[in-house]
């Protein structure tokens, strides 16, 4: 070993061992970098949802008013008006009304008595729609029909937010699609990972995954053409759009993502398990079901809540397949309508931090809590049931 | 190498090398391949019932394989083709009318690493008593119990049946693979280094269970370790380069072997 030339960096004694992250600087500056990058995700996330949040807390606060008619104080009767009050009346930030004399504030008290003039005159026209008992619960409308008592209706005379249309449109597809896609994706799962012939799985696993390439707008294209005329064809429902159809659609961009993970969960149980069946006298079939997929629980389960996140959080093919109607109904065959839909269909039009505005991004962030809290449980399930599996846990 | 061809392998190819006691597996003329390489060469041997046959030879060659043909695991490979002929009882397991499953319940394993399922240990057992149809639970807890004492593991988890199998130390973990194999009760039990992974303490348990259960049943057990072998096998099989060089009682095969390789082997000059 004498021969071998020594390191001309080597120094003295075992001086060299405190040199610490100086002795590989490139190593140590790609883990720093790595690291803020990781950080850097974390902190976009927690950014974007800080900015939804602020964006709907006005209205979380009830400070916006969307009555249609609000009270009008004469414009002769500025003066017996504080300045905060008046500032308050005419919604106006400290800034502007520091920017606006006398003259403007009169006008601009004259403009909102015009406005009041023109003003419906009913029962409802002075009611904040966007208080929480408007928002949640039934009302009966002095213009639509006495059965509609949860309207969503943001454009009109009276705005309307009832939020359960949309919550329950929602729901209806992403059940649906749920129901379409767990069961045909773990049955795909299964196959491919313990029943097919390696030859079988080359071509069928890349297959199934492709699907997750299509453009939602392209299936959403169609399930609105091709689907809807076969399902309707075949179930003979009235309105053409409806969950179902949006469900079957969606269920198409869930199952790729269920089935490859679930797929990697069920691969990845130790082949001794299955030997171990099948040396007890299982059929192959016996084994898949009885041992593997209860070892793969936890991933399996993972798999199903990222599909019910990629179910909820799809806008493109509920927003064309869906008929795109709030209408408050429990039946699947009802043109239905998802918060995601309405926040891509209605947010370009909404006056720019008005209540309609505000209203989109309070059901943006509910879809961001519900996502949230949908995969914390989800974490925490998969968890336990890991720790059962490991013995950990009773 | 050249010198022992499968020829010489068998003393006479018309009666296979013959295990003492009623015979009870008969191979004759085996070759398996696995795509192109030439896993066991013409394999002819008989085994005893009752007897425990222990198969020695280093690494690769394809004793742990010629196992798996007993009860037709090699199935599971794609590449695999068999040839020649393997009697349990007088039946051709190879034959297209036999039910693999039904081959399967008759012949337990136990294979090298312990492999208990992510279950209780209960239910590690149970799993193939209700495979075969067994649903009472009297019928059942009395199974239990009597694999475990038969595995030598009774006292040390009756306490705990119901908690998860995985929370055992390795060498539990094997005689628990070893009570799920016996408790449905099979008649030949083949086992694949079933010690190799297990501290001495829990390799002798394993092995005086093996004496025990001999009583029973048929085994056949692959091992690397030469010691193993010579304590608790009746009968010897060395096997190099998927050829059996030698087969006879354990006592000759260690102490008079006939063949020059064979006593290199197992005197510890190569392997």
């Amino acid at each position: 070993m004498t021969n071998v030339p020594h390191n001309a960096k080597r120094t003295v004694g075992w001086m060299g061992i405190h040199r610490g992250h100086k002795a590989r600087p490139v190593e140590w500056l790609a883990e720093k970098f790595i690291y803020l990058i990781s950080l850097t995700a974390i902190l976009m996330v927690f950014l974007i949802f800080v900015f939804v949040a602020r964006e709907a807390m006005p209205l979380v606060m009830g400070k916006m008013n969307s009555a249609a008619a609000r009270p009008v104080i004469a414009a002769k009767e500025m003066d017996k008006l504080k300045p905060d009050e008046l500032r308050d009346y005419l919604g106006l930030t400290a800034k502007e009304f520091q920017q606006l004399d006398k003259e403007a504030l009169t006008a601009l008290m004259e403009v909102r008595e015009e406005e009041a003039k023109e003003a419906p005159k009913d029962k409802d026209a002075t009611v904040n729609t966007t208080e929480w008992k408007y928002l949640l619960g039934a009302h009966h409308w002095s213009d639509s029909r006495p059965e509609d008592r949860y309207v969503w209706q943001p454009i009109g005379r009276i705005h309307k937010y009832n939020l359960w249309p949309l919550i329950i449109g929602s729901l209806k597809t992403t059940i649906v699609a749920l129901l379409f896609s767990v069961p045909l994706a773990l049955a795909a799962a299964i196959y491919v990972s313990q029943l097919s012939s390696p030859s079988l799985k080359e071509w069928l696993k890349p297959a199934i995954e492709l699907l997750s390439g299509v453009p939602s707008v392209v299936l959403g294209f169609f399930g609105l053409i091709v689907m809807a005329t076969f399902l309707q064809g075949t179930f003979g429902y009235q309105s053409r759009l409806n969950a179902f159809v949006a469900g079957i659609a969606l269920g198409l961009a869930v199952i790729p993502v269920v089935f490859s993970i679930a797929e990697d969960a069920l691969t990845s149980v130790p082949r001794s398990y299955t030997q171990a069946a099948l040396a007890l006298g299982a059929s192959k079939w016996q084994a898949a079901w009885q041992i593997v997929l209860p070892a793969a629980a936890p991933g399996v389960f993972a798999a199903v809540v990222l599909g019910f996140g990629r179910a909820i959080g799809e806008t493109m093919v509920v927003l064309m397949a869906s008929g795109n109607a709030s209408i408050m109904s429990l039946s699947l065959f009802d043109s239905t309508r998802s918060i995601t839909a309405t926040i891509a269909a209605e947010l370009a039009e909404a006056v720019f931090g008005g209540h309609h505005y505000r209203m989109l991004f309070l059901i943006g962030a509910m879809l961001f809590i519900v996502t949230f809290l949908t995969n914390l449980a989800g974490d925490l399930i998969m968890h336990r049931l890991k720790g059962r599996l490991e013995g950990r846990a009773k | 190498m050249a010198a022992f061809s499968p020829s010489q392998v068998t003393l006479n190819a018309s009666k296979p090398a013959e295990g003492a006691g009623a015979p009870l597996i008969q191979t004759d003329g085996v070759n398996l391949h696995y795509g192109s390489s030439h896993a066991l060469k013409n394999i002819s041997v008989t085994l005893g019932e009752r007897h425990v046959t222990a198969f020695i030879g280093p690494s690769g060659c394809g004793k742990s394989t010629f196992l798996r043909c007993f009860n037709r695991m090699n199935d599971l490979i794609d590449s695999v083709r068999i040839t020649g002929s393997i009697k349990i009882g007088g039946q051709d397991i190879y034959s297209p009318d036999v039910d693999v499953i039904e081959l399967r319940k008759r012949i337990g394993m136990v294979f090298q690493r312990s492999n208990p399922f992510p279950k209780s240990i209960y239910d590690n057992i149970t799993y193939g008593l209700k495979l075969h149809g067994m649903k009472a639970k009297s019928d059942l807890d009395a199974t239990v119990e009597q694999s475990l004492r038969g595995a030598a593991l009774w006292d040390e988890v009756k306490d705990r049946l119901h908690t998860s199998a995985l929370g055992l130390s390795g060498g539990q973990q094997q005689r628990l693979c070893i009570a799920r194999a016996i408790a449905i009760k099979p008649e030949i039990l083949l086992m694949d280094e079933p010690a190799s992974a297990l501290d001495p303490i829990a390799t002798a348990k394993i092995e005086e269970l093996i004496l025990e259960l001999k009583k029973d049943f048929t085994i056949v057990i692959v091992t690397h370790n030469m010691q193993q072998a010579a304590r608790i096998s009746d009968h010897t099989a060395f096997f190099y380069l998927g050829e059996l060089i030698e087969f006879g009682t354990t006592a000759k095969i260690f102490t008079n072997p006939a063949k020059r390789q064979t006593e290199d082997y197992v005197t510890g000059r190569f392997g």
